[in-house]
């Protein structure tokens, strides 16, 4: 019990301590990676419960635009502006939440209202051209290094913050994980009549689990453009980004706590790697196999990177169980093991 | 009546002929496989670059671009089907949504890849038609005619034909179609490559009125799947009343507001409808 | 002729049939009795290529059909009326019977076939452009048959007519079946209600928990006490 604590805290410490030891461009990916995995892991809060969401753009994008707006504005902070914005997006998730929870949207019909959710976003944003910028984006107005204004031109401390962002979604994955709520969910996902036959109360944990993701997925966009210091609706909003959160969750696999950071992890570098492959010789190159390898990975690893080390990992013991005649573990509980199942094998080594 | 507001809701009809066999063929395919094309709109796209290209770059006749285009697109239905459809039809639905969203993702970039960012243009200009006070495009015209006689065509096939029967009856009962005499496969084959017709007659049709980009998917795709959740998703009746009912918002709130808000107003309408009768005006 | 050597099959790990025998020679009409769950409708969705047989064999006037697939079984002359009738519920009743002619043998012949079909059957003519989900439990069996015959197969394959019919449709299905044997149709015949079905068929298995406990000509059945007993309630 303490190795795995003192693992846990010896990883942290060097997480924690790499604004010291890596260039700027490796602290500019590993900010993205933290800040993308954040989002990510929010996603999934809904995600591995059924609940997949095609428009989470809607609440990156206002939790983006939100705060820089009430700073370009009205001068309003954004430890004020993000919160606004957070509680904005909850706001909209519930509006939209309620009734179609009520009313048994679900499958397909729940896929295409969220993405129409986040294309109302987008369009709203370009519409809004005057005090937005339209699709040419627009950026907070510059503070230099500011606290008040959130703004901090050298990398160092957005990483700290990123990463304290991304623990933060990590608790919360965990906290969800562990809570009644956790299974009640899986009851719902796995037969939602049967599930509300024995008093569970679908609507309250629906709404409540889309809540936290829709919030956390705005408190990751709104320290996104703080970082940044850009934003534009195609990067934030709209049904490109939508996809590319749900495939980055896929891919890392969604049913796993590190999973969409592994997400993140891996598209990231993937992207970085193509472009610096292909430069700018073949513009859209890099983007293709992106796009080839997202399709090949719902066809053969649905349950993404982590899912797949998952079966690996745990194939001797499932085939021990076969021969034994034990019936077949349900994998779906396997893939739901988080970190420290892995670390404990590792640390048993 | 404000003649102008006449001009737009006329406006709004002859575009509803082209979102409607959009929605048409996008149903048909939902209808009988159970998938929802995402990158459908993609298709179309591709289509419209087909017509450019076989036009503007090797010089061949309008007409006979626009069936090649038309053959092709089909043949990338049947390439979607085979690839990307058919190995996961046993996983969850999602999955199935999730794999054609990724086949989005790759054919924009392809597109960008192949063709550049550049706007490409047929650079044919068909006159104006004046009525009065009252502007037509004469292309917008000619796009709803053909629009409308290619849903007839359609559902003349369905409702005559025996295979056009069979891809009814496999939307109603699709374990015992083996006992009809009817290969499955097949069936799903035919009703891709149909599908993927229906997305290459309207990417001729789009190509006489607008530009081509990578990203011009992005433009009508989540519209015509508004308009399909809107009827009824595989309701091939429900979502060609739909497109009419969408296009109409558009352009009367074109006309009193602005084009972007026309389309913002479309969606919140969409949502609000949704969320008041999920499975859509005509769904069941 | 149809030969059933062995046939085992079942649903995931769960198996309905254990090595069961049969056979139908052409003209015949045999029956296939035994309670809920023995395995019947199993029976019938392996002749007819809707579940792979895990085990055995069967052929069909020498042909070796057991790998094949639904549609190709049909082809071979093998219609299937399948358990509940399993109408296309929004398609017209001449819809409905079109698909049975969906086959390119039955397609050449489809006028003449529907014309014979409506003369089998003249509800199904008043009634041709009706929805095939709103008619009656007995209108809707005479469909599903005549749906069955469009392809003119040459083993009629029949999963329990008369389920969930009335008393007095359920006597006109039986006189349909007698129609249909002397327009010279061999039938194989599923049924739980025992006392009529023995009435129409020259043999007929019992089929009990997957297994073939008793086979024998139909009146023979009849005598038997145990069936008497445990089947038509005596």
């Amino acid at each position: 019990m303490t190795a795995r604590l003192l693992a846990l805290l010896a990883a942290l410490l060097v997480l924690a301590l790499l604004p010291l030891l890596l260039p700027d461009y490796f602290l500019h990916m590993a900010v993205q990676i933290l800040l993308w995995g954040f989002v990510y892991t929010a996603w999934s809060l809904m995600g591995r419960y059924g609940l997949v969401s095609l428009g989470h753009g809607a609440f990156l994008g206002i939790g983006g635009y939100g705060p820089a707006l009430l700073w370009n504005l009205y001068d309003v902070t954004p430890w004020l502006g993000i919160p606004v914005s957070v509680a904005l997006a909850a706001l909209l998730a519930l509006v939209v939440g309620y009734p179609a929870t009520r009313m048994r949207v679900v499958g397909h019909y729940y896929a295409l209202v969220t993405l129409a959710l986040s294309q109302v976003v987008a369009l709203t944003i370009i519409a809004l051209r005057d005090i937005t910028g339209g699709s040419l984006g627009m950026t907070p107005r510059a503070a230099g290094f500011s606290w008040y204004a959130l703004q901090f031109p050298a990398k160092g401390q957005f990483y700290l913050l990123a990463l304290i962002v991304w623990l933060v979604g990590l608790g919360a994955w965990i906290w969800v994980d562990r809570g009644m709520g956790s299974k009640a969910l899986e009851a719902i996902n796995e037969d939602e009549g049967a599930a509300a036959a024995i008093g569970i109360n679908i609507m309250r944990e629906k709404l409540r689990i889309t809540l936290v993701s829709a919030a956390l997925t705005a408190l990751g966009g709104g320290i996104f453009v703080q970082y940044l210091m850009y934003v534009n609706p195609e990067t934030v909003a709209g049904v490109g980004v939508s996809l590319q959160i749900v495939f980055a969750a896929i891919a890392g696999g969604m049913y796993s706590l590190l999973g969409p950071t592994v997400g993140a992890l891996f598209t990231l570098v993937l992207t970085e790697g193509l472009r610096i492959y292909f430069g700018t010789s073949f513009i859209g190159a890099a983007n293709t196999i992106y796009g080839v390898l997202l399709v090949l990975f719902i066809i053969f690893m649905p349950r993404g990177i982590l899912g797949l080390i998952e079966r690996l990992m745990t194939r001797p013991r499932r085939a021990a169980q076969r021969l034994a005649g034990i019936v077949e573990q349900d994998l779906h509980r396997d893939a739901l093991h988080d970190l420290h199942e892995i670390a404990r094998r590792i640390l048993r080594r | 009546m404000d003649i102008y507001l006449l001009e737009a809701v006329i406006n709004g009809i002859l575009l509803g002929g082209v979102l409607a066999l959009l929605a048409l063929g996008l149903n048909l395919i939902f209808g009988v496989i159970d998938v929802v094309w995402i990158a459908y709109a993609e298709l179309v796209m591709f289509g419209m670059y087909a017509v450019y290209w076989l036009t503007n770059v090797y010089g061949w006749p309008v007409l006979l671009a626009c069936a090649a285009a038309i053959l092709f697109v089909a043949l990338l239905g049947v390439l979607v089907h085979l690839l990307i459809i058919e190995p996961i039809l046993g996983s969850a639905p999602i999955n199935q949504l999730l794999a054609t969203g990724g086949l989005l993702f790759f054919l924009q970039s392809l597109a960008t890849l192949l063709f550049g960012t550049d706007f490409r243009n047929l650079g044919i200009r068909l006159p104006i038609i004046e009525i009065g006070d009252i502007f037509i495009s004469f292309s917008r015209l000619l796009a709803f005619i053909v629009a409308l006689l290619g849903a007839s065509a359609l559902y003349l096939f369905l409702s005559r034909t025996f295979l056009g029967t069979a891809i009814r009856a496999v939307a109603q009962d699709r374990e015992i179609m083996g006992l009809m005499g009817v290969d499955q496969r097949r069936i799903y084959l035919i009703t891709s490559a149909i599908g993927g017709g229906l997305a290459g007659l309207a990417a001729c049709l789009l190509m006489l009125q607008y530009d081509v980009h990578p990203f011009i998917g992005l433009t009508f795709g989540p519209i015509t799947f508004m308009i399909c959740v809107l009827g009824g998703l595989g309701n091939m009746i429900g979502g060609f009343v739909a497109a009419f009912i969408i296009s109409q918002i558009i352009a009367i709130s074109g006309y009193y507001v602005s084009i972007e808000a026309s389309y913002v107003l479309a969606f919140v309408v969409f949502i609000a409808l949704i969320l008041v009768r999920p499975q859509g005006i005509l769904g069941k | 002729m149809l030969s059933l050597t062995d046939i085992s099959a079942g649903y995931g790990s769960f198996q309905a049939l254990f090595g069961v025998s049969l056979e139908v020679k052409l003209g015949e009409a045999v029956g296939v009795i035994g309670p809920n769950g023995a395995g019947k409708t199993t029976l019938m969705r392996v002749i007819s290529g809707l579940l792979p047989a895990k085990g055995g064999a069967f052929s069909f006037e020498g042909r070796a059909l057991t790998t094949l697939p639904a549609h190709r079984i049909v082809a071979a002359g093998i219609a299937h009326v399948p358990e509940n009738r399993r109408l296309f519920a929004r398609l017209t009743v001449e819809e409905n019977l079109r698909m049975g002619a969906f086959l390119p043998s039955a397609r050449r012949h489809f006028a003449e076939r529907l014309a014979w079909i409506y003369e089998l059957f003249p509800r199904l003519k008043e009634r041709r452009r009706q929805l095939a989900g709103t008619m009656s439990g007995g209108e809707q069996q005479m469909c599903a048959i005549g749906r069955a015959l469009m392809s003119k197969p040459q083993i009629l394959l029949m999963d329990e007519p008369s389920a969930g019919l009335a008393p007095l449709v359920v006597d006109q299905v039986f006189d349909l079946v007698r129609r249909i044997r002397a327009e010279g149709f061999t039938v194989l015949i599923v049924e739980q209600n025992v006392q009529q079905v023995l009435e129409v068929v020259d043999r007929a298995y019992l089929l009990e928990s997957g297994h073939i406990k008793l086979s024998g000509g139909a009146a023979e059945l009849a005598r038997n006490d145990d069936i008497r007993r445990a089947y038509i309630g005596i």
